[in-house]
């Protein structure tokens, strides 16, 4: 059984097919009628534990695109009765007759864990700080298509903001460095992850430095709990030292491309608005969403990574 | 053993007269268009567009293909690896759109481009050229236009290229 | 030979073609034992009841210093009496039940309930610890006069180490008056919030909260300097760090009463386990580098740790089927200490028979019954393992009550045939009899 859980498990091949595959979504998506029977007759469960309704109804609406029947469990912490364990709410939704799973929990691993105990496919939406393979893949595609080149390499990809805690940093590095992009961090040392030095990047603490020679910029989220943690003094100076103002994206280079895996915080990363900017790609971002899920529903379900479950089937 | 059942020659002739045939058959203002599949009637709907636009310079032709891996009716018995993609960029509303295939064999590529064609918009006709009907039909499909007709056993490998046309018996050369 | 059920009986039981490891060494030589004490040791022997030792260890039963036995309060986990024939089976006659119970061991009255637990299971003797501060609360001590008074002679708040450096001295100076250990697990909790494994490179490319050694090696630091101060003695709980180490061999040196004991899991388990997200390896403290694992057995090779000691912490199946996060830490371990220690530890029988049996017995107060020279006199307290048989770890064959333990399907090379508590079979051929 195949899974979608890590960019360092999907690897370079995994991610080069994925992205291929969404060329194919776009263009259904912009038929009149945007809709295949390919996934017809299965089901895709959605198990979010986690708040996040945009990224649950752009699976939802992959699924449905590629006429699958869909399931949605929204499952708040606080609700999740103790007694009952995540274990048993696998294998009852299992049992219900599920092809597919799409996770999202606050907690890392828990995709690993479930694959354990079903037989479905399980695709990571997000666990805990660890992974969350679909963002990068939108990412990646993104940049694809607004440069026009599919590999990246000579670009310069710099991530700002809470790496530490940021699954969609960890894999977009993976993936912008299985296609060749250079990466450079920006953050203070109290949002760097304790040990970076096995990861292919360069790390810097002034974002003033390696403005002039990034091609992509990528702004992270920084939640206001950072502060009470202890990461940051307070947001102003956060904001002084790492936010994107006006003066800071007149240093990009020309052609250099901004984006932000959403939603963002006003004021704190973000001080100028977006959608002023022509080298915006936050939009594409968010549209790109749907044409990539359907190529992982797909590849995964129907695709060549289904194959081992077809057999499965047949036997 | 294999065996040429068309030359290059024969094959040239049939895009000619398939392409006559499309045009005699039209009535009225509907937009023709020509739909090749993917892959192997792509070079197939080039050809007889082209020999269409020769016979009448006037005529406005709109040419586009089709990969009608999302639509096929196996997905869920083999993994699917999708072709090409479509390309479907004039509107198909009103239109009669005749599809463009190398091969007639099971039918079961038309019946998913029909539906495939259906996303795009509803068309006025949809008709079927294609190069060689070899028979064994599953699905009731039937062609408007034929290069040529092939009876064949069912281990018969068909290749069609515009190069020629063979047949290849027991799968030896 | 004897079957097995014949055994249980009263008369004169011999140990045969067995090896004696102890502290004299290794000696060739059978074991009689009657009425519960060592009667007589030679060659060839007779007696009523016949027990094969050939190609054995016969040793002092192993004494295990941090069990914890779930009894009062999560026996769904374990019970006193499933505990103790998980500790028979892995070669124990005596195990410290660690304190953290609910209601915790702060009060006589749930000693004496332990304690009567042991008594009426009647597999090992199970010698209750109390805590330091009442409930382990780390705010006010517990009634450590009144503990010792009742029987109890090793103090630790173990699941949390005592934060309050003044409360910690305070304690030391009490207990130094008592003439009773401390033993300290060892964590600084404002550096480990949320903390699931070691802090290193695995835990930033995991994103996972990591627990980083400083957090134990302070508290180590802090409680040496304490007893340096008081003269107090200090026993420190499942050292899991290169510095730790380093910290208990120089305070050694300098004569202070220090000893200190690391589990089998520490040291041959790496933090790179967490990788398969296996809440089985979640433990606290946390699995650690291959550095840090090299140290720990270069310790126990110099004598700097003191101890084996389990950490067997049970839980049910449900309980590890949550997250990383939310799992609770810790790994059975009673009935594989042997095998996994036999197969990671570059050390002689003699040696091995002190870490696993004499020196715990003696932190723990009770050397006069237990991990003592296989001699005439001797209470008949006594593990015969077979140091090279090679064994698989199924869950099936496990006594505990819960079945989280890392080395299911492993196979371990060492194990326990019999053992003999109070010169009753506990465990024949590998069965337990009770």
């Amino acid at each position: 059984m195949k899974h979608l859980r890590s960019i360092d498990e999907l690897g370079h091949d995994g991610v080069v097919r994925l992205l291929e595959l969404t060329t194919h979504m776009v263009e259904i998506n912009s038929r009149q009628v945007p809709k295949v029977p390919a996934l017809r007759g299965r089901t895709v469960a959605s198990l979010f534990f986690e708040d996040s309704t945009r990224t649950r109804l752009s699976f939802e609406t992959a699924a449905k695109r590629l006429s699958a029947d869909t399931m949605t469990f929204s499952v708040s912490t606080s609700s999740v009765n103790k007694g009952e364990s995540l274990r048993d709410t696998v294998e009852t939704i299992t049992d219900m007759g599920v092809d597919a799973f799409v996770v999202r929990h606050k907690s890392t691993g828990i995709p690993w864990q479930i694959s354990d105990w079903t037989d479905a496919c399980v695709v990571n939406a997000g666990d805990g700080w660890h992974q969350h393979p679909t963002q990068a893949l939108v990412d990646c595609f993104t940049v694809r298509q607004a440069l026009g080149r599919d590999r990246f390499d000579g670009l310069t990809l710099t991530i700002v903001g809470d790496i530490k805690h940021s699954r969609v940093a960890r894999s977009n590095i993976s993936a912008f460095s299985m296609l060749g992009a250079n990466v450079v961090l920006v953050a203070p040392p109290t949002l760097l992850p304790p040990d970076v030095s096995h990861w292919p990047v360069e790390v810097s603490h002034r974002l003033d430095e390696v403005l002039h020679r990034t091609d992509i910029l990528y702004m992270l989220r920084l939640q206001s709990e950072r502060m009470s943690q202890g990461h940051v003094p307070n947001l102003r100076e956060y904001a002084e030292a790492f936010g994107l103002d006006a003066r800071r994206v007149g240093m990009l280079p020309p052609g250099a491309v901004l984006m932000h895996p959403g939603p963002m915080n006003r004021g704190v990363e973000m001080l100028i608005d977006p959608s002023t900017l022509t080298n915006s790609l936050i939009h594409q971002q968010v549209s790109n969403g749907v044409s990539v899920r359907m190529a992982v529903l797909f590849d995964l379900l129907a695709g060549e990574s289904s194959a081992s479950h077809l057999a499965q089937e047949a036997s | 053993m294999s065996n040429m059942v068309m030359s290059a020659d024969d094959v040239r002739r049939a895009i000619t007269r398939i392409a006559h045939e499309i045009l005699e058959r039209q009535h009225g203002p509907a937009q023709l268009a020509i739909v090749g599949l993917q892959r192997g009637g792509a070079w197939l709907a080039d050809a007889i567009t082209a020999a269409i636009r020769h016979i009448e310079p006037s005529t406005n032709v709109p040419l586009g293909y089709l990969d009608v891996s999302m639509h096929r009716d196996d997905i869920g018995l083999r993994p699917v690896v999708p072709g090409a993609i479509s390309r479907i960029d004039f509107p198909v509303d009103g239109a009669t759109v005749v599809l463009v295939d190398d091969v007639l064999y099971t039918g079961r590529t038309v019946r998913a481009a029909m539906e495939g064609i259906n996303t795009y918009g509803r068309p006025r006709a949809i008709q079927l050229a294609v190069l060689v009907d070899r028979g064994h039909r599953e699905l009731p499909i039937r062609p408007d236009y034929v290069g040529k007709n092939l009876p064949t056993n069912l281990v018969d490998d068909v290749r069609v290229a515009s190069e020629g046309v063979v047949v290849t018996r027991d799968g030896t050369t | 030979m004897t079957r097995p059920a014949e055994v249980s009986a009263v008369g004169r039981v011999v140990l045969k073609d067995g090896t004696i490891v102890d502290s004299r060494g290794e000696q060739r030589l059978d074991v009689a034992m009657e009425n519960g004490v060592v009667t007589e040791v030679g060659i060839e022997l007779r007696g009523d009841r016949l027990v094969d030792a050939r190609g054995c260890v016969v040793a002092p039963g192993f004494v295990d210093l941090h069990a914890h036995l779930r009894e009062p309060g999560k026996e769904e986990a374990e019970t006193i009496e499933t505990g103790s024939r998980a500790g028979a089976k892995g070669g124990y006659t005596a195990l410290v039940a660690m304190p953290n119970t609910d209601p915790p061991q702060d009060s006589v009255a749930v000693i004496d309930f332990v304690r009567e637990q042991g008594k009426r299971a009647g597999l090992l003797e199970v010698v209750p610890s109390g805590c330091i501060t009442l409930g382990r609360q780390g705010e006010a001590l517990a009634p450590l006069a009144e503990l010792t008074a009742a029987g109890v002679r090793l103090f630790t708040d173990d699941g949390s180490g005592v934060q309050n450096e003044l409360l910690m001295r305070r304690a030391m100076e009490y207990a130094r008056g008592l003439g009773v250990t401390l033993a300290q697990h060892c964590e600084v909790t404002s550096l480990t919030k949320g903390a699931v494994m070691n802090e290193c490179q695995c835990c930033t490319s995991l994103g996972l909260p990591g627990w980083p050694s400083i957090a134990e090696e302070l508290m180590v630091f802090r409680d040496i300097e304490l007893a340096r101060l008081t003269g107090a003695r200090v026993h420190f709980l499942h050292l899991s760090t290169a510095r730790s180490v380093e910290l208990v061999r120089a305070a050694k040196r300098d004569g202070l009463p220090i000893t200190a004991e690391v589990t089998p899991h520490h040291l041959s388990l790496d933090d790179t386990r967490l990788t398969s997200f296996d809440t089985v390896f979640k433990v606290n403290p946390p699995l650690r580098s291959l550095g840090d694992i090299a140290a720990l057995r270069a310790g126990v090779r110099d004598g700097t740790i003191d101890a084996l000691a389990t950490d067997h912490a049970p839980h049910p199946r449900r309980d590890k089927e949550l997250s990383l996060d939310q799992a609770p830490p810790g790994m059975l371990g009673l009935e594989t200490a042997l095998g996994v220690a036999l197969g990671v530890l570059d050390v002689d029988l003699v040696h091995l028979v002190r870490i696993m049996s004499t020196q715990p017995a003696a932190i723990a107060g009770i050397s006069d019954r237990h991990g003592r020279d296989i001699e005439v006199g001797a209470p008949a307290n006594v593990v015969v393992f077979d140091p090279d048989l090679s064994w698989t770890v199924s869950p099936d064959s496990l006594s505990s009550k819960s079945r989280n333990t890392p080395y299911v399907g492993m196979t371990l090379r060492g194990k326990v045939r019999h053992t003999f508590f109070n010169g009753v079979a506990t465990v024949l051929d590998g069965d337990a009899q009770r």
